[in-house]
């Protein structure tokens, strides 16, 4: 079995199968991370460079220690700045890093579309750590991963994507590969985060978050990104923890079982409160465990694909 | 030296003109139009034309030529250059160079650069100093000096104030101002606000930012009654402003480019720079209007926004990469093969949109085909089958979407101030 494409842009158009493939895979690398030597010798001698062109330190140490643990040979490559005003191109600095004969590279970018570029100047595999407000990829697989390990089944399941939408790239990974998966997608914001016309994509839309909690199985709760201008778009955060912050008051009010994610970092008293990103609905921490081990899944596939 | 364009069909709707002739020309100068003799045409070079048409000069009232500033991505003679071999004998060039086209020395600078060639170069001078919206430029000294417009463009004249001003000021010699309508607090995007944008996770330019200024321009347009001119209009809605404005006899115009006329948001998907623009490329329905507005005169002429950029530049990251691509050699080409094949506009139209509209806006003489009159010419071949490539584009850069496209219509040859380009050359005639 391999997947049906040798680089990982986005969930947009990949099929069933392949996060069939992935989750299976990652199920068994989760198996490994269990184990006294949590090292297999998978893709020694393979290069991987990590090209982070943002500050991410989460996801860059859950790749890391991904490519650690299939024994790969790992780059960083961490900058804040752009190469608008670094003086070089973002092309000459891939073609520098392809000229090292690397084998795969994974990418993390402030812009929509860079993963793609790459896969047009670099002959290694792209994975997307990130690019822009688009998609997040690994990200939407650990939630589903995570969700599925909690429920069984993906299929026919409720989720809803609480918070600023319209500035999330995790956002649209959910919600291309829940769906995929034969999940309902719902999300849930003030109109200010959510996109115009984002029901064409299928999903249903929340104003009210104890309508959203009323209806859906599990929320996913996105991060208010005050540095992607959010404060903008709300009067504060104190209204929005008053009108759309998950507590436990509001959980247990619809005396039924809700399951919890977040991408982390958290804002405490903001998007969760304490009692609920430390309380038994979450499944908060399981999703970064369940991060590495995705993260091994999809580097091993791509990383042994002919 | 003496040049017969033989069995021609000679086009203008000024004259009314719509007859296949044979055309000589000595030293510059239509000499006549039929009855040719034998010894015409044993002393002269002869086109054999059959099939093609002849015109007034086509105008692109819409190019940046970077020069003074940016020469390295285009200069008043390569971008002339570029105009003839797209089918042009006339430009006016935009005022956002380094430094902006704001003072009197900046016009002469250009018009001396644009002396000898073929194509004429007609500046269009800035509304403010520095384009920065804040004081009126000197608007008569540059006009005395040859400014033909006033615009700010790249930008928006953002204070409605001195919008008025300067509209109020241009009707001391009845020139336009060329509005470049974008509301910057809505604009805050790197394409068309929509479906597609979400799809790709780019934040949008909206419609509306378009909408606002064209609203807010027309009004002041009757109130003042100086004349406003849109620029590379992008959207329905502000296509039906100007159309319910110009019921009202309100003065103003507008342009539309080809990129507008004929691509989508939906092309942005590959992520491929050359499809960023400003206003961005928008959905079918404004396209459609675009091509309506053409259509029922509406939308006055067509201008290519041409804008030159350093491969370096536009090779970047989407959300970075700077705005524009080049119009002049490809504009003819998409006009034919995406309004006149499509029988959106008449040939007749065709001229309108690109020899005698964008002149009348900007108080230049339109050329006649007439005995005596001076010959500033277009030559086409409407229905000649031709791949862009822009590793030929006489311009200096080459960030164009349509390269190796398929297209319908070229020009043949231009002949103005005594010069003709034909089969990629420049001769005195
Ligand atoms: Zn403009
Ligand atoms: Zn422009």
């Amino acid at each position: 079995m391999s997947l049906s494409n040798r680089h990982l842009l986005g969930l947009h158009g990949v099929p069933k199968e392949d996060i069939q493939l992935i989750l299976e895979t990652a199920r068994t690398f989760r198996e490994v991370l269990e184990r006294p030597i949590k090292k297999v010798p998978t893709l020694q001698g393979k290069t991987i460079v990590n090209l982070f062109y943002e500050n991410s330190t989460r996801t860059r140490i859950s790749f890391e220690l991904a490519q650690k643990r299939l024994s790969a040979d790992t780059i960083n490559f961490s900058t804040s700045t752009s190469s608008a005003k670094k003086g070089e191109t973002f092309k000459d600095t891939v073609r520098n890093i392809e000229a090292m004969k690397v084998d795969m590279i994974v990418v993390r970018h402030q812009s929509a579309g860079v993963p793609q570029y790459l896969t047009k100047i670099s002959k290694a595999n792209i994975i997307n750590a990130g690019d822009g407000i688009h998609e997040h990829p690994t990200q939407g697989l650990l939630d589903m991963y995570s969700i599925r390990e909690k429920f069984g089944r993906l299929e026919g399941l409720k989720v809803c994507i609480v918070g600023d939408v319209a500035h999330s790239r995790v956002a649209l990974s959910n919600i291309f590969g829940l769906k995929t998966m034969g999940a309902e997608v719902s999300v849930c914001g003030p109109a200010t985060m959510i996109p115009l016309g984002i029901e064409s994509l299928g999903v249903k839309v929340y104003h009210r978050i104890d309508e959203a909690m009323a209806k859906n199985e599990v929320l996913n709760v996105l991060r208010i990104q005050l540095e992607r201008d959010a404060g903008k778009r709300i009067p504060s955060l104190r209204e929005y923890h008053k009108f759309f912050g998950i507590t436990s008051d509001r959980i247990e009010k619809h005396n039924r079982e809700i399951v919890i994610l977040h991408p982390g970092p958290i804002n405490r008293g903001v998007e969760l409160s304490s009692e609920v990103a430390d309380g038994p609905y979450q499944v908060i921490l399981d999703q970064v465990t369940n991060g590495v081990a995705v993260r091994m899944a999809v580097l091993y596939l791509l990383g042994t694909m002919h | 030296m003496k040049i017969i364009l033989k069995q021609v069909r000679l086009l203008n709707p000024e004259q009314k003109l719509d007859e296949k002739n044979d055309l000589l020309i000595e030293d510059g100068t239509i000499k006549k139009i039929g009855g040719l003799t034998e010894t015409d045409f044993k002393s002269s070079q002869v086109l054999e034309l059959e099939n093609k048409i002849c015109s007034p000069g086509f105008f692109d009232m819409h190019v940046h030529l970077r020069e003074p500033g940016r020469e390295d991505e285009e200069t008043v003679e390569t971008g002339s250059n570029a105009a003839a071999a797209g089918g042009f004998t006339g430009v006016a060039c935009l005022p956002n160079t380094n430094p902006d086209i704001d003072s009197a020395e900046v016009v002469r600078f250009i018009k001396e650069k644009s002396k000898d060639h073929l194509v004429d170069v007609f500046p269009i001078a800035a509304a403010t100093l520095g384009r920065k919206g804040e004081a009126l430029s000197p608007m008569y000294e540059l006009f005395e000096a040859g400014a033909v417009a006033f615009s700010d463009d790249g930008t928006v004249i953002k204070n409605a104030g001195i919008l008025r001003n300067a509209l109020e000021y241009s009707r001391n010699f009845g020139t336009p101002i060329i509005e470049h309508c974008e509301d910057e607090s809505l604009s805050d995007g790197a394409m068309n606000e929509g479906y597609t944008s979400t799809l790709l996770g780019l934040a949008g330019i909206p419609n509306v930012a378009e909408d606002i200024i064209v609203m807010r321009d027309i009004m002041m347009a009757e109130f003042i009654g100086g004349k406003v001119h849109i620029a590379h209009i992008s959207s329905k809605n502000s296509v039906e402003l100007v159309r319910q404005a110009k019921k009202k006899g309100i003065k103003v115009t507008a342009e539309a480019t080809p990129h507008h006329f004929t691509l989508t948001d939906e092309s942005v998907k590959t992520y491929d720079t050359n499809y960023k623009m400003n206003p961005p490329l928008r959905t079918q329905e404004d396209v459609d209007a675009i091509r309506l507005g053409l259509k029922d005169g509406t939308i006055d002429c067509i201008a290519s926004d041409h804008a030159p950029h350093a491969i370096e530049e536009k090779e970047m990251e989407f959300i970075f990469a700077p705005n524009g691509i080049l119009g002049l050699e490809t504009s003819v080409g998409l006009a034919i093969t995406e309004l006149v094949q499509k029988k959106i506009l008449s040939l007749m139209q065709l001229v309108e949109k690109f020899a005698i509209n964008p002149r009348k806006i900007l108080n230049i003489h339109v050329p006649q085909i007439k005995v005596g009159e001076k010959a500033n010419l277009s030559i086409i071949d409407p229905s000649m089958i031709w791949t862009v490539d822009v590793s030929k584009f006489k311009s200096k850069s080459k960030n164009s979407p349509f390269d190796q496209r398929l297209l319908t219509g070229k020009s043949i040859a231009v002949i103005n101030n005594n010069k003709m380009f034909y089969e990629d050359k420049f001769v005195t005639i």
